[in-house]
């Protein structure tokens, strides 16, 4: 009887963990399927849309999107809300990829982790140098809430917040239009669209 | 004198106004607040068009020069880079005096000793090579914000870029006995050295930043639907950790609305 508890404690651990995936090891796997990307002779057009794909899996896109909106989000009804994660998709795939598409074979590095709390972990890794440009240190914040299935929530290059920057960008937008959310559509589906 | 004094009582309008205009008429001093989300953009419209001018100016002419500037031989521009950023020690020793950091004085001091030595005025970084701590820029601006003073308004300066009310400020100590490099060049009476030589230098720190910068400009230009307004994110984040000398960002600053993100579930 013992035994048997035993081997079924087991077996619910086995099964528990079994699609557990650490954050530093995600966050390699996915940088070295972007460099495998990047690194292929293939047309820019097709590495943009290859790169799409993994930033649809790997990035919380919805999560992203509604940082991004800042306070705002809270005066939006359902209809509203899921219109704007239309443009804000189109637009944050648009500008994601086409940022890293810039990059030739880049080689990153995870160096460390940071578990903040049981939904956050900060994985700490360089842009190793290049003759043209020196080291980049690169952090990223995974969050964690699905062990199974941990997603990125942002990127802090040297020190500098991308959710950040583009929250920032985004309340310009609205304060310029006394909060009109009509206008922060238009702008990205006019970036998404060029 | 008399232009000292107009710049003395200037500084100290602008910094009285930080005080003011940066904090709603609370105290500037926020210390666990995040700057890059409290500067408020008071000139906004002022700002915009400085930076439009500022932008037909790098299209002009800087951007170009940077270019021309990364043309030149390896060994060229390090060179350049090093006599620059020696340069630059003459700031940053008084500087980490003022914050308290009198061993970092003491580093800076030696480095600037040798690098300007047997660096050969500074364009080999021979200190960098006998294993000194890795140097880090300090200046006025920055000491300023170490003493608790906020930020204050967000400015764009014709030319200069990015800036602050206190970063402002902090410029003008530079100018007013601050940069021993200014000193010597301007008010010293040395043959070698001239106002002329003080411009040039600042004008080659500019260009070697903007050299360093095309790829990361373009892609940020390319990538922003509100170009004006991620500059100004970046600019207030990277001060802000330069201040609390924060080299890879503080999380708790960086996410110090986390709040904002625990509500938002991702299914």
């Amino acid at each position: 009887m013992k035994k048997l508890l035993i081997l079924l404690f087991l077996l619910n651990l086995l099964t528990s963990n079994s699609h557990s995936i650490e954050p530093d090891v995600f966050v390699q796997s996915t940088v070295n399927r972007a460099s495998g990307i990047l690194s292929k002779d293939i047309s820019k057009e097709e590495k943009i849309n290859q790169l799409k794909v993994i930033a649809k899996e790997t990035v919380d896109i919805r999560g992203v999107g509604f940082y991004s909106l800042g306070s705002a989000r809270k005066n939006l009804d359902d209809n509203q809300k899921n219109k704007y994660l239309k443009f804000f998709e189109d637009y944050f795939l648009k500008s994601f990829s086409s940022r890293l598409s810039e990059y030739s074979n880049p080689k990153i590095d995870v160096q460390d982790k940071d578990v903040l709390n049981k939904n956050y972990t900060i994985v700490k890794s360089v842009l190793v140098a290049t003759s043209d440009r020196p080291e980049i240190k690169i952090d990223w914040r995974i969050y964690t809430k699905n062990p199974d299935n941990p997603l990125i929530r942002d990127l802090i290059i040297e020190g500098l917040s991308l959710a950040r920057t583009q929250k920032e960008e985004f309340a310009s937008i609205l304060n310029s239009n006394d909060g009109d959310i009509n206008a922060l559509y238009e702008a990205l589906e006019k970036f998404a669209n060029n | 004198m008399f232009k000292k004094l107009t710049i003395l009582i200037f500084s100290i309008f602008l910094i009285t106004f930080n005080a003011n205009a940066g904090s709603d008429g609370e105290l500037a001093l926020e210390k666990n607040k995040s700057e890059a989300q409290n500067t408020k953009d008071c000139f906004e419209k002022l700002n915009r068009a400085t930076f439009a001018f500022n932008q037909g100016l790098d299209k002009a002419l800087i951007k170009p020069v940077a270019e021309g500037y990364r043309k030149l031989p390896d060994n060229v521009q390090k060179g350049t880079s090093n006599a620059v950023r020696n340069l630059s020690t003459l700031i940053t020793i008084p500087n980490n005096v003022l914050q308290g950091d009198v061993k970092t004085a003491i580093i800076n001091t030696a480095r600037l000793a040798v690098n300007t030595t047997v660096g050969l005025l500074g364009t080999i970084d021979v200190a960098n090579k006998m294993g000194f701590p890795k140097y880090e820029k300090e200046d006025y601006g920055q000491t300023l914000g170490k003493w608790g003073f906020g930020p204050g308004c967000y400015l764009v300066l014709p030319v200069l870029g990015p800036s602050t009310i206190r970063d402002t400020t902090g410029s003008f100590a530079n100018v007013m006995g601050g940069d021993p490099w200014y000193n010597a060049s301007v008010h010293g009476n040395n043959e070698f050295l001239s106002e002329g030589l003080y411009i040039t230098s600042k004008a080659i720190n500019g260009v070697e930043f903007r050299a360093n910068n095309i790829e990361s400009f373009d892609n940020l230009k390319e990538n922003s639907i509100d170009f004006y307004a991620s500059v100004r994110s970046l600019y207030l984040q990277d001060r802000e950790n330069k201040i609390k000398n924060n080299q890879r960002g503080n999380i708790d600053v960086i996410y110090e609305d986390d709040e904002e993100w625990e509500e938002i579930e991702n299914k």
